[in-house]
């Protein structure tokens, strides 16, 4: 089995969310870079698929030269090569047709991605690279096991879970569930080094329009400070609920 | 060239989402001059769209799609937009509408912004504002293909009453077997409680509880609040509350009318799943938790104090209230 897992390079959680060129560009400026947060439970169930069934697990990512330290991280955490298609990717379509031909190229069974990054929170990239493919498509996924030809998948719903089967090839959209956080697979010493000498192409991008373009970012107003309310005066605190903010 | 709609029902009945972006529709149909038309898949109270500026649905009676099968559904949806010549489509931001809107948007080979908040800035070019960074930035993104496709923000837009004559067309798409690839074997769904997904207040509590035996009483909060219980990263991560009660950036988001958080320090990855919350409550001992920071109203207290008065206080106000 190839698996393909899809790597989003996206500012720590921690990052201080600054613009720059009147406010059309992302200030990157002191930001640390990390592998998406729900694009780790995928990677790291990739690795565990590895280990039970032998597959051959290759991450992709579409992005510059700077993605290429969290490209080298995940082959530090297990995968076997990485592929950076050099393009910048600013929308969402135009980034699932750089993968469906690498998806296609690479003949993959079962691709896996996040649900969504933490930076654009865009959410459709998955479908859409499904759509393009007309694979079968499983979002939200929170369960993931797979059996020769076989997938096995549990999804969110609202309210509950759903569980379903579906042959490959298949796209998951994943998040945390795919694997524990206390199961996920950081790097170690020996993984880094083994990591240096994997490969990792470079994918010149097709020419696509882009179906949308980001025209600028505008920061949320300044919250006024918490009215705070004594323990001992509750009243005041249902009475500012229902009066001013009207919520209850 | 109407806008379309996809209205999400669940056992043939419409949630407030779907009403929400009726309302939503109705303000792009007027500022295009056109109409809204909705398609529904098996729903029982069609005629309930009419009340949010709908003018006509095109209902798709099948029991096939009693199951849902995400790609069945876009195939609907795009074979609606083509017959109704649709340049906008406009989704919901439920779990399944999530799961569909990138299928609908490849077959019309159209842009898609999600996590729309507000009506479109401008509509030529056609740029809208949606939430990015986890809640920290908005963004004004502009789609430029001919056919655009929107989710939009749960409770970002509210409701807009506006009664119009509806025609109502059964509707009939072909189906392939491609469609329903992905077979459903099993759905769990929790009943007789009010989800987090569907909520407008969200009682939430962290490990100020110190520990799970102590969740009695956020659960009667909840219950006099008619509000879904949830729960911090470290709560579900030790196993005092359920993964599914998980909220925050890798658990669920939440986007609620009143989010009141119970010994929740405030980590920046909680935050970033509920910070889309209109009006945010902190209840915590330090008075120094950054959640102090980004909630509207505090109290500096423990919860095993603060909790229980609180109780007796909305006990009394809802009674008075009813």
């Amino acid at each position: 089995m190839k698996i393909l897992v899809c790597i989003s390079h996206v500012p720590d959680t921690t990052s201080k969310i600054n613009f720059v060129n009147n406010d059309t560009e992302f200030d990157t400026n002191g930001v640390q870079y990390v592998i998406n947060p729900n694009d780790e439970f995928g990677l790291t169930r990739a690795i565990v698929l590895k280990e039970q069934t032998g597959a051959q697990v290759t991450v992709v990512n579409v992005g510059g030269t700077d993605a290429e330290a969290t490209l080298r991280k995940a082959l530090a955490i297990g995968a076997d090569e990485a592929i950076r298609i050099n393009a910048n990717p600013t929308d969402g379509l135009f980034v699932a047709k750089q993968l469906a031909n690498v998806v296609k190229e690479g003949g993959y069974d079962l691709i896996i991605a996040g649900t969504e990054s933490i930076d654009y929170n865009g959410g459709m990239v998955p479908g859409m690279l499904a759509g393009l493919l007309g694979y079968n498509f499983v979002n939200a996924c929170i369960g993931l096991e797979v059996s020769g030809n076989e997938a096995t998948t549990v999804r969110e719903i609202d309210g509950g879970k759903e569980t379903a089967t579906a042959s490959l090839p298949l796209i998951v959209a994943g998040k945390k569930g795919l694997v524990e956080e206390k199961d996920l697979r950081i790097p170690n010493m020996r993984g880094i080094m083994t990591a240096r000498t994997k490969a990792l192409n470079l994918v010149e991008p097709t020419g696509d329009a882009n179906a949308t373009s980001s025209v600028k970012f505008e920061k949320p107003a300044a919250k006024s400070a918490v009215k705070l309310v004594n323990a001992d005066n509750l009243d005041e605190l249902i009475s500012l609920l229902h009066n001013e903010a009207k919520v209850i | 060239m109407s806008v379309l709609i996809y209205t999400e029902s669940n056992e043939g009945k419409f949630k407030k989402a779907a009403f929400e972006i009726a309302s939503y529709a109705k303000k792009v149909a007027d500022s295009l001059g056109t109409t809204v038309t909705a398609v529904t898949i098996n729903a029982s109270e069609n005629a309930a769209l009419a009340n949010y500026g709908v003018s006509k649905v095109l209902k798709v009676s099948n029991d096939k799609l009693n199951t849902f099968s995400a790609k069945a559904y876009a195939d609907v949806i795009k074979q609606a937009a083509e017959k109704e010549g649709a340049k906008v489509v406009i989704l919901e931001s439920t779990t399944d509408s999530l799961h569909i809107a990138p299928l609908v948007a490849v077959n019309l080979n159209a842009g898609f912004a999600s996590n729309v908040i507000e009506l479109p800035v401008s509509t030529a070019p056609f740029q809208v504002k949606r939430n990015a960074f986890s809640n920290k930035a908005f963004n004004i993104t502009e789609i430029a293909t001919d056919v655009k496709v929107l989710g939009i923000s749960k409770n970002s837009f509210g409701l807009i009453e506006n009664a119009t004559s509806l025609t109502e067309e059964d509707f009939a798409p072909a189906l392939s077997d491609a469609d329903f690839g992905v077979k459903v074997t099993n759905s769990e769904k929790t009943t007789g409680k009010v989800t987090i997904a569907d909520a407008e207040i969200v009682v939430s509590a962290g490990r100020g509880m110190k520990g799970p035996e102590n969740w009695g009483m956020i659960e009667e909060l909840a219950s006099i609040l008619g509000a879904a219980t949830a729960c911090s990263k470290p709560v579900s991560d030790i196993g005092w509350r359920p993964h599914s009660e998980h909220v925050g950036q890798t658990g669920k988001p939440v986007a609620a009318n009143l989010y009141i958080a119970v010994g929740i320090s405030g980590a920046i990855q909680h935050i970033a799943g509920i910070n889309s919350s209109k009006v945010k409550v902190v209840i915590n001992s330090d008075a120094e938790a950054p959640f102090f920071k980004v909630a509207d109203y505090g109290v500096v207290g423990d919860a095993f104090d603060v909790v229980p008065k609180l109780i007796e206080k909305l006990k009394a106000f809802k009674a008075a209230n009813a």
